[in-house]
């Protein structure tokens, strides 16, 4: 560990800062790796880094910042599984052949997606490619904004919103995929 | 509008994050195009589905303290640098963005904000998270603000106006402290965000809605109130109004 952690008053404005956000880091980093055991380490690594690298924050929003520091210690465990890349063009043209969405057959006033309890939509979430899965999951379940995200990512707002609309077009398609199996 | 542009402008539109002008664009082309039209909508279900669902995963506790351990101890903190240097928002127009999408974006930063209100208003929401003090006695909760607050929020008791208080509790919206105090009315929870602000001027209450949750903000007596939660907008109204009159009635009594 590097001296100036051991600054008692850092540590104390670090605590304050960066533990109020540990569950939300730790759900990107489920999702990213898709592992329990993986995602606590991540996650242990990712504050560490944090910590020693907090004279760099300024003290502005600092969910993107931990995020996008969580997103390089994943990087870095992905390159060591060495079977799957990290990042990620933004190619696969999957989602153009979504279908287009259907009317529900049961009536319009039912919804029109069936309502799946939380562990299936996370697998249908898990099963989503990258780049288009943290963008998905930094926006719905980590409530950024755009702009935010595009911090996070080291992306263009425009191309966080792109993958946004991708990434949502892939969910909906699986999704009706599924029902149509589960008939 | 094309329909390319409106299939990625939508979301946006769905995100809260355009503004009137392009809003109103968006708008103006799905009511003449039906695929967007059911684009927006089937979208639009999508995200309220998501909304009503947990997402999210708890921290293992074991992790939580193997992070703690990690941290040089501290002495207890002191209430003026919690808050030194926290502007908020500053940050986020400086942020570099490019394309030309970006542009049709908000400017400022009342959207963000709102949107770390109702990400903080989900995290009061999980099992242990919601008060730091349990009461139904504005006696108890409003002291147990000062010393923890520069400010210590108004607590005021509701319950005879349908609006019970549960309690208070300290929460963070970019890294600054500021006061929640929790109100329930039947089983939906309205958390009321309270940060001073330099401000004196009345800024009458305007409700926004986001990710399925109304949040209702306003300004007076140099306090900006964000009451946010799963209740109907006109409900959300409701309380405000209680609210305001109930603080009106203790200045002047
Ligand atoms: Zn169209």
């Amino acid at each position: 560990m590097s001296p100036t952690s051991d600054d008692p008053d850092k540590a104390r404005r670090f605590r304050e800062a960066a533990l109020p956000y540990l569950d939300d880091v730790y759900t990107l980093a489920r999702y990213l790796l898709r592992d329990a055991s993986d995602a606590e380490d991540a996650v242990q690594e990712c504050y560490l880094r944090a910590l020693r690298h907090f004279d760099t924050f300024r003290g502005d929003a600092i969910k993107p910042w931990l995020f996008a520091i969580l997103r390089n210690v994943c990087n870095a465990e992905y390159a060591r599984r060495a079977n799957r890349p990290s990042a990620i063009d933004d190619a696969p043209e999957a989602a153009e052949q979504t279908p287009l969405w259907r009317e529900s057959e049961a009536g319009p006033e039912t919804e029109m997606l069936r309502r799946r309890d939380a562990t299936a939509i996370r697998k249908l979430i898990d099963a989503l490619a990258e780049p288009f899965k943290e963008t998905f999951v930094l926006r719905e379940i980590n409530n950024l904004s755009y702009r935010e995200i595009a911090d996070a990512v080291g992306a263009p707002v425009g191309t966080v919103m792109s993958r946004l609309a991708r990434a949502r077009a892939m969910l909906r398609a699986a999704w009706t995929a599924e029902e149509e199996q589960s008939k | 509008m094309t329909c390319d542009e409106a299939k990625i402008l939508l979301h946006a539109l769905i995100d809260g994050e355009l503004d009137a002008g392009h809003a109103r664009e968006v708008e103006a082309h799905v009511a003449t195009c039906v695929a967007c039209a059911a684009d927006l909508a089937a979208y639009r279900d999508m995200k309220r589905v998501l909304a009503d669902t947990n997402l999210r995963y708890t921290a293992p506790s074991q992790l939580r303290a193997r992070i703690e351990a990690s941290l040089p101890r501290a002495e207890r903190p002191n209430r003026r640098a919690v808050l030194r240097g926290f502007a908020m928002g500053s940050a986020v127009s400086a942020l570099a963005a490019t394309g030309l999408l970006a542009v049709v974006l908000r400017q400022d930063d009342q959207q963000r904000i709102l949107s770390e209100m109702v990400s903080a208003h989900l995290r009061s929401l999980q099992a242990g998270h919601l008060t730091d003090v349990i009461s139904t006695d504005q006696h108890t909760v409003k002291p147990w603000f000062n010393g923890r607050l520069d400010v210590a929020p108004p607590v005021i008791d509701l319950t005879a106006q349908g609006f019970t208080l549960v309690g208070g509790r300290l929460d963070y919206i970019d890294a600054r402290a500021l006061g929640a105090v929790v109100y329930r009315r039947r089983q939906h929870v309205i958390n009321l965000f309270v940060a001073q602000t330099a401000n004196t001027a009345l800024r009458p209450p305007k409700t926004e809605t986001m990710q399925g949750f109304n949040c209702r903000h306003w300004t007076n007596r140099g306090l900006n109130f964000w009451a946010v939660s799963d209740l109907g907008a006109d409900e959300l109204a409701e309380f405000t109004d209680k609210f305001e009159t109930a603080m009106k009635a203790n200045l002047e009594g």
